[in-house]
């Protein structure tokens, strides 16, 4: 009889486990709670380190879930789990051999830091932002002019005991380095000053692009956190940090301020990991059996966790976790 | 009546001021130079300089303040460097540290 997986999230970690599993000759549904598969790649312009057009990553997944006549069930949001199955929203049970969880990350609201002003100051932006505003060529001021002067501050949501996220979020710097060369290409006559407490360059190709942004686009790294964003009377933004490299106090007025917003645990962690005795981390991901030799299984029997629930991890880590992923179901079907 | 001296006096404000300073020529600087921007502060060419381990010469902080286009002292401080090019062998990034010790006298000279 043919054994069918239940894979909860139709991010790049869902599909890629499901086309995996499929080349095992397994079959399997994937349940989506959006209209549509892909997760945050929907929304990201072009990808680190190579500028890669999301799309490109998006689209043969998608096309090859569809070539494969792989079950797709969009608007399908779980709230409970056990290891045979799934439980929707209005009370449906979706039962499999074996249940996937690849429900991702949910982006740090930045509102939560006030002391920055988004969503109270017009020019105060997300990272998320950028991508959507890249994608849709609508990336400038709020009336229209190309800003001047513009500000990235790093570690907003993360790194941060005020906010309970203690975790670093990995893939914000590299994602400020990038966007911060997209503006400089963009807007080339404006001064851009990225703000940060560490760099954290973890990926091949990182750092290359991280000396990159320096010597060929001129940005300026400064190694301080801003403290406050304030409106100016000309409607610009104030900003305040340490210099902490001079050992002096540094301000300036901007055009832009851009907020390189964490990766944070789903809300809804809590629920599916009570319905399922998952464990969560103290960070709020999920945690996985353990960090070597089983770290995509989630110590519950026939359940299974991969890509960002875990962690965050950047697009090519969550590709490959899924294949581990498929591996270690198929490992469990053939057992049992 | 004499004004009494309360002891207090203005202090220089600290800050550097984005608005008020002039980047641009430390744009000039970083144009002829542009792999002195790739510095990541690791300090290794102040811990090798013999002027910084005797005078208050900080060739890193230097630098970096003029980066920030406080040109203030700048030519100064340079000045007490000894063109022994030490720095040039440790720094992890690189940069012709040496160069950029005549490069900024150059250009602040006439500060
Ligand atoms: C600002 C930013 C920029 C980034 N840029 C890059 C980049 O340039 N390059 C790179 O390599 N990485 C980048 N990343 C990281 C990248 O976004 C992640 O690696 C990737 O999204 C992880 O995929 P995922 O499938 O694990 O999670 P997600 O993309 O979050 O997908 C999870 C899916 O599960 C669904 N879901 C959630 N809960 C439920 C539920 N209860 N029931 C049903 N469905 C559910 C969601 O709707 C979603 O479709 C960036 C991250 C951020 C924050
Ligand atoms: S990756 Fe960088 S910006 Fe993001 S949390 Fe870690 S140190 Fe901060
Ligand atoms: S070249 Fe100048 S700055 Fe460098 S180590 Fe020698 S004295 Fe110090
Ligand atoms: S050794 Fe090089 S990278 Fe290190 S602080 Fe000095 S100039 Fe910067």
């Amino acid at each position: 009889m043919k054994r069918r997986v239940v894979i909860i999230g139709g991010g790049v970690a869902g599909m890629q486990t499901a086309l995996r599993l499929h080349a095992a000759g397994i079959g399997s549904v994937i349940l989506e709670k959006d209209s549509a598969t892909g997760g945050k790649l929907r929304d990201w312009h072009k990808l680190f380190p190579t500028f890669t057009p999301a799309s490109e990553v998006l689209d043969p997944l998608r096309r090859a879930v569809g070539a494969a006549g792989i079950e797709v069930r969009t608007g399908a949001e779980v709230v409970g789990l056990d290891g045979r199955g799934a439980v929707l929203a209005d009370g449906t049970r979706i039962d499999g051999d074996a249940v996937v969880v690849a429900t991702g990350f949910t982006l740090f609201d930045a509102r939560i830091k006030e002391e920055y002003g988004y969503g109270i100051y017009d020019n105060v932006l997300t990272s998320a932002d950028v991508e959507r505003m890249l994608n849709e060529g609508t990336l400038s001021m709020k009336n229209g002019d190309r800003p001047r002067r513009i500000a990235f501050l790093h570690c907003v949501g993360s790194r941060d005991e005020k906010v309970c996220q203690r975790h670093c979020s990995r893939v914000c710097c590299v994602t400020g380095v990038k966007q911060a060369m997209e503006l400089k290409e963009r807007f080339p006559e404006a001064d851009v000053f990225n703000f940060y407490m560490d760099i954290r360059m973890f990926g091949s190709g990182y750092e290359e692009m991280y000396r990159e942004a320096q010597v060929r686009h001129n940005v300026h790294f400064v190694r301080g956190r801003i403290s406050e964003a304030a409106p100016t009377i000309d409607g610009r933004i104030q900003i305040k940090a340490e210099d902490t490299l001079t050992g002096r106090p540094l301000r300036m007025s901007v055009d832009m301020l851009i907020l390189l917003v964490g990766m944070r645990a789903n809300d809804d962690n809590r629920r599916l990991a009570d319905s399922a005795s998952l464990t969560l981390a103290p960070s709020g991901f999920v945690q996985p059996a353990d960090p070597f030799l089983h770290s995509v299984e989630s110590g519950a029997e026939g359940i299974f966790c991969v890509g960002t629930v875990t962690a965050p991890k950047n697009v090519g880590e969550t590709l490959a976790e899924a294949a581990a992923a498929a591996d270690a179901v198929a490992d469990y079907l053939k057992n049992r | 009546m004499a004004a009494i001296n309360w002891g207090y006096g203005i202090s220089k404000p600290r800050a550097i001021d984005i608005d008020r300073n002039n980047l641009r020529r430390s744009d000039e600087i970083l144009h002829e130079m542009p792999e002195l921007q790739s510095c990541i502060g690791c300090g290794s060419c102040t811990a090798v300089c013999t002027a910084g381990n005797l005078t208050e010469f900080n060739f890193r902080k230097v630098h970096t303040l003029v980066r920030r286009g406080e040109y203030e002292g700048a030519y100064e401080l340079m000045n007490r460097c000894m063109l022994c090019g030490k720095c040039r062998l440790v720094c992890p990034r690189g940069i012709n540290t040496r160069g950029v010790v005549m490069l900024i006298k150059r250009k602040l000279g006439d500060f």
